[in-house]
C-alpha cells in the first residue's frame, strides 16, 4: 500500500456553500457527540449535578423559604432548570480553550472547511448535553413532586426556551474560552459571570425580598426573564405579584429578545475571532 | 515553475520583555514539485513561516504567494491545495485514530466513503492498524504525531507543510515517514519542512534555507552548504587539558578553518574537506609529538557546525527564547 494508492476527489463541484456549511457543522457535531460519550466525567457534570441540586434546594430550602400561592418545589423548579442549562454552557468555553492548547484549531483552520463550523459543532454539542441535563432534572423534579399545571405546548415552548436562551449563552462562553486560552482559567473566570447572573436572580427566591441594589440588578437580569417565562410556561408561578418591570411582565419576549441580542452580537464575534487564533 | 514566493516577510510579537521579531525580513522561494528545507535552531522563525503560509497567522508585512494565490487574500483558497502538519500533533484526543482521519476527509469535503476509505489507508500506512480503533487520549506521543502526519496526507495535496515532522518519532517511523515524502515528491507534491537536523534536510530537501533571527542567513543545497563548512570534522578528547595547545596547533595544520576548543580544553574539532586522510595525518603527528588521547574520530558537521560558520554564535543559543513562548505571548 502507498500514500497514493488512491487520490481523493477534490472538493465536490456540485456543493453549493450552504450543503458545505451543513456538512461541515454536521461532521464536527458529531465529533462533539462522540466526546460527550467518551467522557464520563462530563457526562457526571450533566447528569448528577442536576440532581443534586434538585433534591439539595428542594429539601433543605424548602421548610425555610415561603413562596405566596404555591410550594417550594414548584417554584424551586423553573430556577434549577435555568441555573442548569446556563451552567452547562461553560463547556463550549473549556472546550474551545482545550482545543486551542491541544493545537488541533491549527489542524481545523488549515482545512477548506466552513469557518464557523467548528463553533457551531461546539454549541451543538452543549445544546445536547443541556437536553440530557434537563431531561434528568425533570424525571428528578417529578420524583420531589413537581407538576406541571399547563398544557403539553406550553410546557414545550418552556423547555425550547431554556435550551434557547442556553444555546444562545453558548456563543458567550465561547469566545470567552477563545480570549482565555487556558482550560483551567476558563473555569473560575466563567463562574465569575455565573453565580451572579444566576443567584441574583428570581431563581431560588422570590425578588422583593432582596435588597435594593440587588434587587433591581435582579430585575433586569436576563435569567430572571427565563425563569420567570418558565415558571408561567410551566404553570408554576403561584399567587405573589409580578415585580412591575417590563421585563418580567413580559418574560417570553424579553428571552426571545435577549436569544437574538446574544446570537446578533457573539456569532459573529465569536467567528472573528475564531478566524485570528493559533495554537502556542 | 515557482509554487511557493515569499518576500520580505515579516512579523513582530509583544512580550513582556519588549517585541521579539520572530521574521524579519524572509524572503522564500520553493520550485514546483521540489522538497524544501528551512532549518534553523528553535527561536528561528521556523513555526511562524510555516503559519503565514498556511494561513494560521497574518504577517505584519510581506507577502506569500502559493500556488498562485496570495495567502492574505484568499485564504479558503489555499487550504484546498496544501497538507499540514504542525509542530505538535493537532489530533483529537477522545476520536479514534481512525475518526480522526475520518473526520479530516470529511472537512476536506471528500465525501463519506472516501474519507473512510481514505483513513483505513493511511492507518496500515503508518503502521497504526492495530491502535487505529482506540481513542488517541491512550496514544504514546510517538503515535499521536503519526495520526497528525497522516492528517496532513488524506487530501492529496498539493504542497506539503511539514512543522519538525519527524521530532518525537521512533527512527523506524521515521524512516517509514522520510519514504512517504519521497514518494509523494515522485508523484509531484512540493514539499517545504522545518528541522533542527542537517542530517534530516540532507537526506530529503533538494534544497536547504538557513534561518536564524527570522531572516535566510544562507541558501543552497545540502552539498554546497557543506562545502562552505567543510565535509567532515575531525574531533579529538584529550586526556590532559594542557597540552589543548599543542594540539589545537596540529588540527589546524590540516583543517579548512580554525579548530574550536571545547569549553573543558579537553576536546578539540576542526572542519576538513577530505576526512580520513586528514584524520590519519592528525593522529600521526598527534603521536609523534607525545600527546595522548582518550578519543579520536570523524563527525559530520551538525546543525551547530553551519550555525558557528555562518553567524559566529552556536545554534542553541536561542533554545531558552523559543518559539513556544513566542508564540503564548500572542494576545
Amino acid at each position: 500500500m502507498t500514500a497514493t494508492a488512491t487520490r481523493p476527489a477534490p472538493t465536490q463541484p456540485t456543493w453549493n456553500p450552504l450543503s458545505l456549511w451543513y456538512s461541515d457543522g454536521w461532521t464536527t457535531t458529531k465529533r462533539n457527540l462522540i466526546k460527550i460519550k467518551r467522557t464520563p466525567d462530563m457526562l457526571v457534570f450533566a447528569v448528577i449535578q442536576p440532581i443534586m441540586f434538585v433534591l439539595l434546594f428542594s429539601q433543605v430550602y424548602a421548610g425555610a423559604i415561603a413562596v405566596q400561592g404555591t410550594d417550594y418545589v414548584q417554584f424551586l423548579m423553573a430556577g434549577i432548570f435555568a441555573q442548569t442549562v446556563v451552567f452547562g454552557s461553560t463547556f463550549s468555553g473549556a472546550a474551545m480553550a482545550q482545543d486551542l492548547k491541544d493545537g488541533i484549531i491549527d489542524r481545523f483552520r488549515s482545512l477548506p472547511m466552513s469557518s464557523s463550523a467548528v463553533l457551531i459543532g461546539r454549541t451543538n454539542g452543549d445544546l445536547v448535553l443541556n437536553t440530557i441535563s434537563m431531561i434528568i432534572m425533570m424525571c428528578t423534579g417529578f420524583l420531589v413532586g413537581w407538576r406541571v399545571n399547563s398544557s403539553m405546548g406550553e410546557f414545550f415552548a418552556g423547555v425550547g426556551l431554556l435550551l434557547l436562551f442556553s444555546y444562545a449563552f453558548s456563543w458567550v462562553m465561547a469566545l470567552l474560552g477563545m480570549s482565555v486560552r487556558s482550560p483551567e482559567v476558563i473555569n473560575n473566570a466563567s463562574f465569575i459571570i455565573l453565580f451572579p447572573i444566576t443567584f441574583i436572580s428570581n431563581a431560588f427566591v422570590p425578588i422583593e425580598t432582596l435588597p435594593d441594589p440587588l434587587r433591581i440588578f435582579a430585575e433586569l437580569n436576563p435569567v430572571s426573564a427565563l425563569v420567570q417565562a418558565a415558571r408561567e410556561l410551566f404553570g408554576n408561578e403561584g399567587s405573589a405579584p409580578v415585580p412591575d418591570v417590563w421585563t418580567l411582565q413580559n418574560p417570553v419576549a424579553t428571552v426571545l429578545i435577549g436569544v437574538v441580542v446574544l446570537l446578533v452580537v457573539f456569532v459573529p464575534l465569536c467567528i472573528r475571532k475564531f478566524a485570528q487564533i493559533s495554537s502556542r | 515553475m515557482t509554487i511557493i514566493e515569499a518576500s520580505g516577510l515579516t512579523k513582530t510579537y509583544k512580550s513582556k520583555t519588549g517585541p521579539v521579531h520572530a521574521l524579519a525580513g524572509l524572503d522564500l522561494t520553493v520550485p514546483r514539485g521540489t522538497v524544501k528545507a528551512i532549518l534553523g535552531p528553535n527561536g528561528a522563525g521556523k513555526t511562524t513561516v510555516v503559519k503565514i503560509l498556511t494561513t494560521l497567522i497574518r504577517p505584519d508585512a510581506g507577502t506569500a504567494i502559493v500556488d498562485g494565490i496570495n495567502v492574505l487574500d484568499d485564504p479558503k483558497a489555499v487550504r484546498s491545495i496544501i497538507g499540514v502538519s504542525g509542530q505538535y500533533a493537532a489530533v483529537d484526543e477522545n476520536l479514534t485514530g481512525f475518526e480522526n482521519l475520518e473526520m479530516v476527509g470529511r472537512l476536506y469535503h471528500l465525501g463519506g466513503a472516501a474519507s473512510r476509505r481514505r483513513a483505513q489507508e493511511l492507518i496500515d500506512l503508518f503502521e497504526l492498524t492495530a491502535a487505529g480503533n482506540r481513542p488517541v487520549k491512550g496514544f504514546s506521543g510517538g503515535m499521536r504525531r503519526r495520526i497528525d502526519l497522516a492528517g496532513a496526507l488524506v487530501f492529496n495535496p498539493k504542497i506539503l507543510f511539514l512543522d519538525e515532522p519527524t521530532t518525537g518519532l521512533d527512527p523506524r517511523s521515521r524512516m517509514a515517514l522520510w519514504g512517504v515524502i519521497n514518494k509523494l515528491v515522485d508523484d509531484g507534491t512540493t514539499v517545504l519542512l522545518t528541522t533542527q537536523y542537517l542530517e534530516e534536510a540532507d537526506q530529503l530537501a533538494d534544497s536547504i534555507a538557513v534561518i536564524d533571527d527570522g531572516r535566510v542567513i544562507a541558501e543552497g543545497t545540502s552539498d554546497e552548504l557543506k562545502a562552505q563548512i567543510g565535509g567532515h570534522r575531525v574531533v579529538i578528547a584529550l586526556v590532559d587539558a594542557a597540552d589543548g595547545a599543542a594540539a589545537r596547533e596540529v588540527l589546524a595544520r590540516y583543517g579548512a578553518g580554525e579548530p574550536q576548543v571545547s569549553s573543558d580544553g579537553r576536546g578539540v574539532d576542526v572542519a576538513v574537506t577530505d576526512g580520513p586522510p586528514a584524520l590519519q595525518h592528525v593522529l600521526a603527528d598527534l603521536r609523534s609529538a607525545g600527546i595522548e588521547l582518550h578519543d579520536a574520530g570523524m563527525r559530520r558537521p551538525t546543525l551547530d557546525d553551519v550555525f558557528l560558520k555562518l553567524t559566529g554564535h552556536k545554534a542553541d543559543k536561542a533554545a531558552t527564547d523559543n518559539e513556544d513562548e513566542k508564540m503564548e505571548k500572542v494576545k
